[in-house]
């Protein structure tokens, strides 16, 4: 349940925050979950993960399906050197959810330093 | 232990976010790149955009509505005519912000900003020749004019609105693969920009080349290989055409033979060079020779073809005035176009308005040189470059009487071997407002409005062409061109005195023109506007062959109706061949050639003269000739120096036609007076031998050995680059599509009660890559295949074509 409840949130608020600030708040926004709702650090480094790739991936995915992968293939071949839509939308989630996870690794050790008693 | 391992992981978060957000480790920041919410991933326009809008500005004074159709191209109806110009400058920026701001920087000096030190030699060379000077010559003229100033400010206050509401995440994709930002506009940047049109247009000259030309060749060769005016000349202006006494005669000065015409080496050099072949084809038919009784004006300017393109296909109603047309992105108006009443379009003059002429500074300082038997004050101008990733540079920039000096020691482009200094004379630097040609064009009733308004051309050059619903067709070869006397200009002249200087401009009242000829058409293909008997000094070299053809083909023509002249338009017809594929079929030595090579001289014989997509002919007869030229004059070069002139294109053609044994046949390092037969033998068997290589290839056919392009204005980004297009047509084809230079505008316009239109450019309206509208329009193009232009009317609001509405009010 905690689990699922930080999954949604990371995913949530990051999609919230990057209206305003700029890309990399979504691993302050993974460190502030993983913090406050704690999860042992293996398990809060997957919930970003997977909660971050959900994210960019399903972004990505949506617009560039919208978009009818025009710009994807373009992309994907200028950075990929290979005309990969899905790939780009991969690496996307990817880089994603490598920051969430990370954020949400530290948020977690965080809690484990400073509230450590209280686990 | 677990504080260790909470800073342990807080520091690869933080080097993590800082490895994607920056280009310290990785080529690119993909991180910031591909976020979904504000990288790449927001220039992915939906398939279904909707770009209606209601948008509210303080600046506008009534309202604005833009219907946009389904090739997105803006009809703009506006209350007031300046809101219209805030408006069209909203919309450029809206569709094409990137290329304007580029344009600009690189009309300045600045590329180097945002591409690094690979543009500075391009920086330098454009301070050193005055842009930024010339621009804000021009621009205190046109702000002297108040229709103008108000114009341009309504202009600059649109993209400027644009910008300002443009959140970070929606700046155009090329900024943020570049890391950079958007500036303001200003009024300057508009100037800036016609600045850039006339560098394209308006620089081609030899100057060094020619000079050192003429001190390596003797007199007797020199005269033979750049002949001042060619055989095959069919002038804009027929022959025959009695001109007024010059009211204007320049006096030669009296070191001419001592100091000019026989001057040492110039060992100056020179950087880029404007295509020589910028250029175009226009022309007008009256209504005695078209189907329909009105006259027909069709235009086709021949530039750089990229993406975004030039052009903006745009139409604009105000309570002034009713136009259609091209607009350039970076400046108001509508520039290649038609209203109510007329149309209007433009090819290049052509006309050598670029001079040097050599200083002699006092000492290393620069702070004198000598001019009129005194040495005379410079004043410097200080040119600071910025360049991404390195510090700054100072240029400083000599102005002299003449104008700054461009190379010398510290510049000499790339090809520098002497310590002289040169100084340029540009009709650019002198104040001039070409903005008002477009703005009264825009608003032109009749023929006497059309020539009031070109008489404002100054900068660059162009054959204005006019034809009006009331019946008639003009052409004036427009421009501020310098009075020379015979032979000014071609070379590098001494600048110790005042005699070599410019002694005064043509009058505008002695401006060659046409109004309403008896032939019933008047064109322009970049050809001589005159021929000899024009009072003044036109230059040595102008291409002819296209001008020939069209004037030939129109000559023939009857009961014309606009597919007639899209079909005029897009012929492949090579008339150059016409004239010199029977020298290779005459004098080729076809007993002496091997199996292949006959198989290539069927091909050759059978060609039927049109640089057609899939014509083998045409590549051979292309590829032969290149190559026979180069072998006639590979022993008269053999020992020139590395900057010099090589022959007119023309020289080889009329010097064989007119003499078989043309002196430069022979090979002067040869013990035995080769022939006619013998270099064409020659030049074709070595043709052969490279096109068996594009054969295996797959290669052979016209437009895959042409292989024409549309490249993206970075061109290293290949997926936005456009490639491999079977195109046909070439050099001194009437469809004079190059490998990556063509027809950028191609319009029709029938001149009928309701006016019937055609247009098509290769490129698309959004300069945006990731939007389908980036270059839809390229397929048609390359087919040859145009869209009827739709000039819209306010009671078609409801038509089906409109696609979206745009409201624009006062706040």
């Amino acid at each position: 349940m905690k689990f699922f409840i930080s999954f949604l949130l990371m995913a949530l608020l990051s999609f919230v925050t990057c209206l305003y600030l700029p890309w990399w708040s979504i691993a302050i926004v993974c460190f502030i979950i993983a913090a406050a709702i704690y999860q042992k650090p293996g398990i809060a480094f997957l919930c970003g993960l997977l909660a971050l790739f959900a994210l960019w991936a399903g972004l990505s995915w949506w617009i560039s399906t919208q978009n009818e992968h025009l710009l994807a293939h373009k992309i994907s071949e200028l950075i990929l050197k290979k005309d990969s839509p899905e790939s780009l939308i991969a690496v996307t989630g990817a880089i994603g959810g490598l920051t969430g996870a990370f954020g949400a690794l530290t948020g977690s050790l965080f809690r484990r330093v400073f509230a450590s008693k209280a686990v | 232990m677990r504080i260790f391992l909470f800073i342990l992981s807080a520091a690869i978060t933080i080097g993590l976010c800082l490895v994607l957000h920056t280009k310290m480790v990785l080529a690119a920041p993909l991180g910031k790149l591909l976020a979904p919410q504000e990288g790449i991933w927001q220039n992915a326009e939906p398939a279904n955009e909707n770009f209606g809008a209601d948008l509210k500005f303080p600046a506008l004074t009534g309202k604005v509505n833009v219907y946009l159709d389904e090739r997105l191209v803006p009809h703009v109806f506006a209350e007031q005519e300046n809101d219209a110009y805030f408006v069209q400058g909203y919309l450029h920026a809206k569709f094409r912000l990137w290329q304007m701001e580029l344009q600009v920087l690189s009309a300045a000096g600045r590329a180097s900003e945002v591409v690094g030190d690979i543009a500075l030699n391009h920086d330098r060379e454009f301070r050193r020749l005055g842009m930024v000077y010339a621009a804000e010559n021009s621009l205190m003229e046109m702000e002297a004019n108040e229709t103008i100033k108000r114009e341009c400010d309504a202009y600059t206050a649109g993209v400027n609105a644009y910008i300002e509401n443009l959140p970070e995440s929606k700046l155009p994709i090329e900024y943020k693969l570049l890391g950079y930002k958007p500036e303001k506009w200003s009024n300057l940047k508009t100037a800036l920009f016609l600045k850039y049109m006339s560098y394209d247009l308006a620089a081609h000259e030899n100057d060094f080349e020619l000079t050192n030309a003429q001190a390596f060749f003797s007199p007797d060769d020199f005269k033979k290989l750049f002949p001042p005016i060619q055989d095959s000349l069919d002038p804009i202006i027929p022959k025959g055409t009695v001109f007024s006494a010059p009211k204007v005669i320049p006096v030669i000065p009296a070191s001419v033979d001592s100091l000019y015409f026989k001057k040492d080496t110039a060992t100056a050099g020179e950087g880029s060079k404007p295509d020589r072949d910028n250029g175009s084809n226009n022309w007008a038919v009256s209504g005695s020779k078209t189907q329909s009784g009105a006259p027909i004006l069709c235009n086709d300017p021949h530039l750089g073809l990229n993406l975004p393109s030039l052009w903006f296909e745009i139409q604009i109603s105000t309570p002034g005035f009713n136009a259609y047309g091209a607009s350039f992105p970076g400046a108001p108006g509508v520039i290649i176009g038609f209203n109510d009443s007329c149309a209007f379009g433009f090819t290049n003059g052509g006309r050598d308005v670029r001079d040097y002429y050599e200083i002699t500074f006092k000492d290393e300082s620069r702070q004198e040189y000598w001019f009129n038997n005194q040495w005379e004050k410079t004043t410097f101008r200080y040119e600071k470059i910025k360049i991404a990733g390195k510090p700054d540079m100072i240029d400083t920039v000599a102005y002299t009487v003449f104008g700054p000096v461009m190379y010398d020691r510290s510049f000499n482009g790339k090809r520098n071997t002497s310590d002289k200094s040169y100084a340029v004379t540009w009709t650019a630097h002198r104040r001039s407002n070409e903005l008002l040609i477009f703005n009264m064009l825009n608003h032109a009733k009749n023929y006497a409005d059309y020539s009031a308004a070109v008489t404002n051309l100054h900068t660059p050059g162009q054959n204005c062409v006019f034809a009006c619903k009331n019946g008639d067709i003009a052409i004036r070869t427009q421009g501020e061109f310098p009075a020379k006397w015979k032979g000014q200009g071609d070379f590098v002249m001494p600048g110790t005195d005042s005699s070599y200087m410019w002694q005064g401009m043509i009058p505008m009242d002695e401006t060659p023109f046409q109004y309403n000829p008896e032939r019933g058409f008047v064109s322009s293909a970049n050809q001589r506007p005159v021929d000899s008997t024009y009072p003044y000094y036109l230059g040595r070299d102008y291409p002819s062959p296209r001008g020939f053809i069209i004037n030939r083909k129109l000559a023939a023509m009857q009961g014309i109706t606009p597919q007639d002249m899209m079909a005029l338009q897009t012929d492949n017809y090579n008339v150059f061949g016409e004239m010199a594929n029977p020298i290779f079929i005459k004098n080729i030595l076809a007993e002496t050639l091997n199996g292949e090579e006959a198989r290539y001289f069927e091909l050759l014989k059978n060609w039927n003269l049109r640089n057609d997509i899939d014509s083998k002919g045409a590549t051979i007869f292309v590829k032969t000739w290149d190559i026979f030229q180069d072998t006639v004059f590979s022993d008269e070069y053999a020992n020139a120096p590395s900057v010099i002139m090589k022959p007119w294109a023309s020289t080889l053609i009329e010097g064989v036609l007119k003499d078989s044994a043309f002196k430069f046949l022979d090979d002067v390092r040869t013990p035995i007076k080769e022939t006619l037969s013998d270099m064409t033998t020659v030049a074709f068997k070595k043709a052969v031998a490279v096109l068996l290589e594009s054969e295996k290839a797959g290669k052979l056919e016209w437009a895959k050995y042409k292989d024409t392009r549309v490249n993206h204005l970075l061109q290293k980004i290949a997926p936005f680059n456009r490639s491999h297009l079977p195109i046909g047509g070439g050099s001194n084809v009437i469809n004079a599509t190059r490998d990556n230079h063509g027809p950028s505008w191609r319009m029709v316009v029938n001149l009928t009660e309701k006016t019937e239109a055609y247009g098509v450019y290769p490129g698309g309206q959004n300069g945006n890559p990731g939007s389908k509208f980036y270059d839809n329009f390229i397929d048609q193009w390359v087919a040859g295949k145009y869209y009827p232009l739709w000039m819209m009317t306010a009671a078609e609001q409801k038509d089906k074509r409109v696609h979206w509405v745009m409201h624009f009010s006062k706040s």
